[in-house]
């Protein structure tokens, strides 16, 4: 057999008070595709932090060796002139700057003190056509989906002539038809010699695609998996990351008849004055009491701005066609008068328009509505604490305190957060968009318990979801959200995958 | 030793807060043996506060507007506008001050309104629709004073409020001769109000079964404050007592740091400075805030101005320069966070004692304006950073 191109021998890594790393092996064979699996926080990221040189030599024990030489990275340039580069989930481009620009920015091609556009053109158009891009490399990054974007991070790393290229979570913001396409051209990326670490939370994709598979857990490895041989399971790898054995994540539910009509949307349309175009047509649909309402679609097909024209539209859109929440003709203005009749609605994007990060548990819980613990404008501190640790309990959040900023909780437990801020403002009516992005197997298990739990007390939720399993396992119906309008409605016994995206992508 | 640990444990875990008060001790130290004890007397401490007095009430507003990502550059000269205002109100208008103060208060936060309406609704970054603040003032401090120049305020009400002091109990000569009997009364009073609501405040959390200070600790705080306010009290009954301007620049700091650390109002304005798209999801209306916070710093400005021309006893065509870029400094050294949603009204109050002490006390030593500045801008560059490099310690 030969040499491992990567092998990273007893890497111990220790934060004050944790074990992130404990004494990890971890070994990649030359053209393989590699992926990197665990619950959040069971050490994925921090193995990958210390291969590229972001935990310099010497601040972790162990020893890596790659080529079959022992490296001492200091920093992340160390790492990419050994040939290693990373992708993160937070893409790194510059938003106002050209494709090109960004796929050589840092390492611009030189003619003397001047940097060679012309060469610099030539070789990007190259290597686009390597990831099989089809964009104009003057185009700015900032008009790219999120897709795309993914692509040029990949052409990024390619114009430095990398020999591992690691993955962190690809696809976790990519509907399923640009996560294939992505998927396909690792593969090509293989057939070329590339080797590839992948880190992802999506099994499905994980066993799909890989080679071979190591479980993280708690800093530990669990196991190495040859997945050649087609014999690993989505069962297998969950008992390993949790180490139990989750039969069904989706928490069994009796699909009863609904009740009454709590939320109705009737001939609206939304425009956006700017991007000086029209997102919503024509849409139309209703929620009833005490059932999840599915909204499936592809990523830019309107389903968040859906959810941000209901809530108050806080983008200024120019709305028009009727709302109905409880059978009243409603207008809001804000998200506050939204709140005030009942909705409520958790982002999609929890760093970004979610949670305070610099701010702590308690204080993002009560956030929404802070006059429920208030007497004539005046907050009491300590109501807020027990508030805080109602909901901490109850949602069963893991933080040491409830006054610890959110920024140091795993993304499970922000998701949490979030969830009990809105569950404060004691809605009838609950919008979650993607209510388990980028969070693990076993937290979306109890965020799926949780909702459960709400449509069992009689509230309506509408979820919005790119993940289809998620879909299929939770609504009691489906609406597919095409190109601003409602494509199609499906009861859940009849919705198949094959079926949501063919509504999806017509 | 249990009260050692318990020391370190509440000193590390605080240091942020602490450190500013610590600096303030040391800096004051400093100046008391280089002045020989001048720096400390209460004549020196009394002045010191009435020179502090019109750019605290400006970092007390300033505060809100950093917290909130924004910043106000034309405090200073709406200030300096302000006070020629009340001052020809006075002296040409002839209108009393009861009816003046209230006047440019209210001009001075409609000033702050229009800054507010074009950073809310013209969506002008706060720097830029303040810049044009800063020239538009200048400016118009330039038109009404251009007939008269200086414009001197012959009102003695008015003039009390930047030099003047509280009154002091008749009859009672007697006892303690030369001590200003009031202010001890106050001082006392201070303290017991403080002793009372901390012990309150302990005895509710202890109720809901929340983690309070070890009692060792817990007397100590108390302890350390009740003497603090007693010796500024002694300090400040030596001479005359406490001055307008103190009172002016405590009802000032009382009042926002309970509006920024108790109410829903002061709360809405953390959450738009951590995260403004995270607020206004979560139904707190942003814009409306940008106008209270930069109304409040408007009529901050007109406080600032009314302080700034009484302990002049008049209006001149330069009052307010570079008022803002004081303030804006003393909000920094306060532990203000530059990226927002960060920082406490006491803070800045302490920040901009801070620097004054720096002036006063190089002034004393006859150390000359041109080193006074470096030092002052070594000090403000020091505070941020440790402002920076402890800010993720603790908690």
């Amino acid at each position: 057999m030969n040499t491992p191109l990567l092998e990273m021998q007893n890497i111990t890594k220790e934060f004050p008070g944790v074990k992130a790393l404990d004494n990890v092996s971890f070994q990649v064979a030359q053209g393989e595709i590699h992926c990197l699996v665990g619950e959040n926080g069971a050490g994925k990221s921090t193995l990958m932090k210390v291969l590229s040189g972001v935990y310099p030599h010497g601040t972790y024990s162990g020893d890596i060796l790659f080529g079959g030489k022992v490296q001492t990275f200091n920093n992340i340039s160390d790492s990419e002139k050994a040939g290693i580069a990373i992708i993160y989930q937070e893409l790194a481009l510059v938003p106002e700057l050209t494709v090109y620009e960004n796929i050589f920015i840092g390492h611009e091609i030189r003619n003397g003190f001047m940097v060679d556009w012309n060469e610099t053109i030539k070789r990007a158009t190259e290597v686009l056509k390597k990831v099989k891009l089809d964009v104009n490399p003057a185009a700015k990054i900032k008009d790219l989906g999120v897709g795309k974007q993914q692509l040029v991070e990949i052409a990024k790393a390619l114009s430095k002539d990398v020999k591992l290229l690691i993955l962190d979570e690809p696809t976790a913001s990519l509907n399923e038809v640009d996560s294939e396409n992505l998927l396909n051209l690792l593969r090509d990326l293989k057939d070329h010699g590339v080797t590839c670490i992948l880190i992802s939370h999506k099994l499905k994709e994980v066993i799909e695609i890989a080679d071979t598979i190591t479980v993280l857990r708690d800093g530990k490895t669990i196991c190495t998996l040859d997945a050649r041989n087609g014999q690993v399971t989505e069962q297998i790898l969950v008992k390993n990351m949790v180490g139990r054995e989750i039969d069904n994540i989706y928490p069994r539910r009796e699909h009863k008849l609904a009740g009454d009509v709590v939320l109705e949307v009737r001939g609206w349309n939304a425009y956006d004055p700017k991007a000086g175009r029209a997102i919503l047509k024509d849409v139309n649909f209703n929620l009833r009491k005490g059932e999840i309402v599915g909204f499936s679609g592809l990523i830019g097909s309107g389903r968040t701005e859906l959810a941000l024209s209901i809530f108050g539209n806080p983008d200024g859109y120019h709305l028009s066609g009727d709302l109905y929440v409880k059978g009243q003709p409603c207008k809001f203005g804000h998200p506050r008068d939204a709140i005030n009749a009942g909705v409520a609605y958790s982002t999609e994007d929890r760093k970004g328009d979610g949670l305070i990060l610099i701010q702590d548990v308690k204080q993002n819980i009560t956030l929404a509505n802070l006059v429920e613990i208030a007497t004539r404008g005046v907050v009491d501190n300590n109501a807020e604490v027990k508030v805080a640790n109602e909901y901490k309990g109850s949602l069963n959040i893991k933080t040491p305190s409830v006054e610890q900023k959110v920024s140091n909780l795993s993304g499970g437990n922000q998701q949490k957060v979030c969830l009990g801020k809105w569950l404060f403002v004691k809605p009838d009516i609950l919008i979650l968009d993607e209510p388990t992005r980028g969070i693990d197997v076993g937290a979306k298990y109890e965020i799926y318990t949780i909702m459960t739990r709400l449509v069992e007390q009689g509230m309506s939720i509408i979820m919005i979801s790119s993940e289809l399993p998620e879909i299929l396992g939770m609504s009691d119906r489906v609406y597919v959200v095409a190109s601003g309008k409602i494509a199609g409605e499906l009861p859940v016994e009849e919705a198949t995958q094959e079926k949501i995206m063919h509504l999806a992508t017509n | 030793m249990s009260f050692f640990n318990n020391a370190k444990n509440v000193l590390q875990q605080n240091i942020r807060e602490y450190g500013m008060y610590i600096a303030l001790f040391v800096i004051m130290i400093i100046f008391t043996i280089t002045t020989g004890g001048t720096f400390l007397s209460s004549r020196n401490i009394v002045n010191l506060v009435n020179q502090t007095g019109y750019i605290a009430v400006l970092a007390v507003g300033m505060t809100l507007v950093i917290i909130v990502r924004h910043i106000d550059l034309s405090v200073g000269f709406l200030a300096g506008f302000m006070g020629a205002i009340a001052a020809i109100a006075l002296v040409y208008w002839g209108l009393p001050v009861y009816a003046v103060i209230p006047m440019v208060l209210a001009l001075g936060a409609f000033a702050g309104l229009i800054t507010a309406f074009l950073v809310a609704q013209m969506k002008i970054p706060s720097f830029v629709a303040s810049l044009a603040g800063w020239l538009v003032y200048r400016g118009a401090i330039l038109v009404v004073t251009e007939g008269t120049g200086t414009i001197i305020i012959p009102d003695a009400a008015f003039n009390a409020i930047g030099n003047g002091f509280i009154p002091d109990i008749p009859g009672l000569d007697a006892f303690l001769p030369g001590a200003h009997k009031l202010t001890l009364i106050l001082g006392v009073l201070a303290i017991a109000a403080l002793v009372w609501g901390e012990l309150s405040n302990r005895k509710k959390k202890q109720s809901y079964d929340f983690e309070v200070l070890p009692i060792d600790m817990f007397i100590v705080k108390l302890i350390f404050m009740s003497v603090l306010i007693g010796a500024i009290t002694w300090v400040l009954a030596g001479y005359q007592g406490l001055s307008w301007t103190a009172v002016v620049v405590l009802i000032v700091t009382l009042i926002y740091n309970f509006v920024m650390s108790q109410t829903v109002l002061g709360r809405h304005i953390y959450a738009i400075g951590g995260n403004p798209d995270a607020a206004e999801l979560s139904g707190i209306n942003v814009n409306r805030l940008i106008y209270v916070v930069f109304g409040s710093m408007g009529m901050r400005s007109a406080l600032s101005g009314i302080l700034f021309a009484s302990r002049l006893q008049s209006a001149t065509t330069t009052a307010g320069n570079l008022f803002e870029l004081d303030a804006i400094a003393a909000t920094y050294v306060g532990g203000v966070s530059a990226a927002g949603g960060v920082g406490k009204v006491v803070g800045s109050i302490i920040g901009a004692l801070v620097m004054t002490s720096l002036t006063s006390g190089m002034n004393l030593m006859g150390i000359g304006i041109s080193y006074q500045y470096m030092v002052r801008g070594a000090v403000l560059a020091a505070a941020v950073i440790f402002d920076v490099t402890t800010r993720n310690r603790g908690k």
